[in-house]
């Protein structure tokens, strides 16, 4: 990549509404003619870093650079970028021939001109015979044309789509995805799309963002993305997956529901705990023992139109997902085995849960705005320490009686045989939670720590 | 009839003894004579009267100047009312609705004394200001509401495709809050066309609106003129709501607190 491809250049971009951080320091770089998409769940920071760069916001820290110019000081209305919005924006009081020449109006092009690119535009979005109409009597994929047909009138450096396809419904979102994608073909503009919708993005992108809580968790192609996930939130936002934990043993062979196999990472160390991805249409039905690497009992079986989807349970306890084209009786044994290709494995990103703490008296200590008993021994009234607790040992209650402090249920993910939750705390701070209990996402949990299992260290210096 | 609509009964009477009827009283008032015979003798009158054609085109002309003062200073105040960086509170709304509390005649002799201390000679003048005082919310409220509801991405759209923030205004803004403009023009519009107590102590009878004619022929027992005019008021706030047009009177609903 040469300086000369790079059309948008993100440096440490930080933005904040009300002191919460919505965006933590992106950098982010997009090509010419490239088609970006930022990905991710509601509140993740996708729209705000799109209105960054239309410049309806103004960054707290960072640069914005178009074209090598820094243009976060620069009015929305002098950048040479345009939005697709993503309720259409279109002004009621004009018509469709009206909404799309309003740019080309402003920018004072004469008439004729304005009506030829019009017409060619129209053309474009396949709405050539609509030009009178008003727009609030069209279809919302006939308003969505006229949107995308008003922003690329005006030949934009660069195309924003804000989750353009949001309001429309399955079939007409699947045709305009293919016509969008033929559009960004053929005018070769940049296109940068902004959904929470993993399968748009995967079929549109040329490169995708995926983030969340404000930082960018993975950059890279849809391909990349689905196979190589970097760590079990991309795994699970994007695509089926089974998601477990696992041990590296040494390079080249990792071990994971009680089995050890062969793969293809590298680089970990000796006996470290890490996560291990593998998708359900990468684990295989064999006949031959020779290649068998595990059984396991297939317990349901549904057809999905173009494959089955059967969940196994393994000889050690586990459950798995797998597709495959033909289906295998509930009930029956099988032979299974898993391409050392397949196996993705990622650093683990904690182990347990960390909180800065302090102690506050004998046998107290307080973390999370909250007082808890624990062993103190060895600690001053004052200490600032580190509190430790293992995600199994954090009990999730219905109620909030017996319960130390509460929180919601934000992330849930299947680990093959226990849920790994991801708990927000009023405070905001996460706690992060292993249990057999099934929870809801979006549940209202008591939390409850017994003192034993706080585990209490020196906290290095400028440590959290 | 079924049951549901059985229960609007007491409100069609209602409707019938203090609206339908009186107006029917009207018509057959303007066209009879005092002893009850048919004329048009009351209509050929006020064509003639130079007298009240006069105040009938000055009534006009002080409801237009009132109005127009009332949208200068209304479309601006509503604009900062609705505008969130500007206007962080309810509470400046409420400040703006509060004068209409309190009764517009008590309103209207306070303002009067005020004028009379300070000096100032009641006029055309003070019977604008008095106008304006008591018809401005009227103006601004409806303004606002249609300012408040309005999505906010129609200002991004076109900033975005280029529009200064002054032509943001000029080409979008205004443009879709005409319906509230619409709403608050008749409803400053109509009233003062048809008001006499404010030109009445606010200018001390100096200037006297069509509204006055109407009060003294009635007050004098001419019931037959009055009504004749008041008939040809109701044309003419009929005329104007007629012109406004339906559809931008539903957008623009919302009611004054």
């Amino acid at each position: 990549m040469t300086k000369k491809d790079v059309i948008i250049d993100i440096r440490h971009l930080s933005k904040s509404f009300d002191g919460v951080k919505v965006l933590n320091d992106i950098n982010l770089y997009v090509r010419k003619g490239e088609f970006v998409t930022f990905l991710g769940p509601s509140g993740c920071g996708k729209t705000t870093m799109l209105r960054l760069i239309a410049g309806f916001l103004a960054p707290d820290e960072g640069t914005i650079e178009l074209e090598g110019k820094d243009i976060s000081g620069i009015p929305p209305y002098k950048r040479p970028l345009n939005t697709v919005f993503q309720r259409y924006a279109l002004f009621p009081h004009l018509d469709v021939y009206d909404n799309i020449a309003f740019g080309l109006n402003l920018q004072k092009v004469p008439q004729d001109e304005i009506e030829k690119r019009v017409k060619k535009v129209l053309k474009l979005v396949s709405m050539s015979d609509y030009e009178d109409r008003d727009v609030e009597s069209l279809s919302g994929g006939q308003q969505q044309r006229v949107a995308i047909a008003r922003a690329l009138v005006n030949q934009p450096r660069v195309l924003l789509l804000d989750e353009p396809l949001a309001a429309l419904d399955l079939k007409m979102r699947k045709d305009m995805q293919i016509e969008l994608k033929e559009m960004h073909r053929k005018l070769g503009i940049t296109f940068i799309y902004v959904t929470h919708d993993q399968e748009e993005a995967l079929t549109l992108s040329d490169t995708i963002v995926v983030m969340n809580e404000g930082k960018i968790q993975q950059i890279g192609t849809p391909i990349d993305i689905y196979n190589e996930p970097v760590n079990a939130f991309v795994a699970d936002f994007i695509g089926e997956s089974n998601i477990l934990k696992g041990r590296m043993m040494r390079d080249r062979r990792v071990a994971f529901i009680k089995h050890e196999f062969d793969c293809v990472d590298e680089g970990f160390g000796e006996d470290v705990p890490v996560d291990v991805v593998v998708r359900p249409e990468d684990i295989y039905f064999t006949t031959d023992p020779a290649k068998c690497q595990f059984k396991a009992t297939v317990n349901s079986c549904t057809f999905k139109g173009v494959h089955y989807e059967m969940w196994v349970d393994t000889d050690t306890g586990y459950e798995l997902m797998i597709q495959d084209y033909d289906p295998y009786p509930v009930g029956s044994e099988v032979m299974l085995y898993i391409d050392p290709d397949d196996i993705q494995v990622m650093k683990k990103e904690r182990t347990a849960n960390n909180y800065a703490a302090k102690v506050t008296g004998e046998g107290k200590v307080e973390f999370l705005d909250t007082e808890f008993a624990c062993d103190t021994t060895g600690f001053e009234t004052g200490d600032e320490v580190t509190a430790t607790i293992r995600f199994e040992k954090v009990d999730l209650l219905d109620h909030e009686e017996d319960a130390d402090l509460t929180g919601n249920v934000v992330v849930i993910l299947y680990m093959g045989d226990h849920y790994h939750l991801t708990v927000k705390t009023e405070a905001g701070e996460n706690i992060w939670v292993d249990t057999n209990d099934i929870w809801d996402k979006g549940d209202f949990v008591g939390i409850k720590i017994l003192p034993e299992d706080i585990k209490l260290s020196k906290r290095a210096a400028g440590n959290e | 009839m079924n049951k549901r609509s059985s229960w609007a009964l007491p409100y069609f009477i209602f409707l019938l003894l203090f609206v339908a009827l009186p107006l029917v009283l009207i018509i057959i008032y303007a066209f009879q004579d005092g002893s009850g015979h048919f004329t048009f003798s009351n209509i050929t009158k006020f064509f003639t009267d130079g007298d009240a054609l006069g105040t009938f085109a000055l009534s006009i002309e002080v409801a237009i100047e009132n109005t127009l003062l009332c949208f200068a200073i209304g479309y601006p105040a509503a604009y900062i009312l609705a505008d969130n960086k500007l206007n962080r509170s309810a509470v400046t709304v409420v400040l703006f609705i509060l004068p209409m509390w309190i009764n517009a005649l008590m309103r209207t002799l306070a303002t009067a004394e005020l004028f009379n201390m300070a000096g100032i000679p009641l006029g055309k003048g003070t019977l604008l200001f008095g106008m304006c005082y008591d018809y401005l919310p009227f103006m601004i409220y409806p303004i606002y509401n249609v300012l408040k509801k309005m999505d906010k991405s129609y200002a991004e759209a076109a900033q975005d495709l280029g529009a200064t923030p002054s032509q943001v205004f000029l080409k979008v803004t205004l443009p879709l809050s005409m319906p509230g403009v619409w709403s608050g023009v008749l409803m400053v519009f109509m009233p003062t066309v048809s008001t006499f107590a404010i030109s009445e102590f606010l200018t001390n009878n100096k200037i006297k609106l069509f509204g006055t004619i109407i009060q003294e022929n009635i007050n004098n027992s001419m019931w037959n003129y009055g009504a004749a005019l008041s008939l040809f008021m109701l044309l003419i706030i009929g005329v104007t709501t007629l012109l406004q047009g339906d559809d931008h009177a539903e957008q623009a609903s919302g009611g004054i607190i």
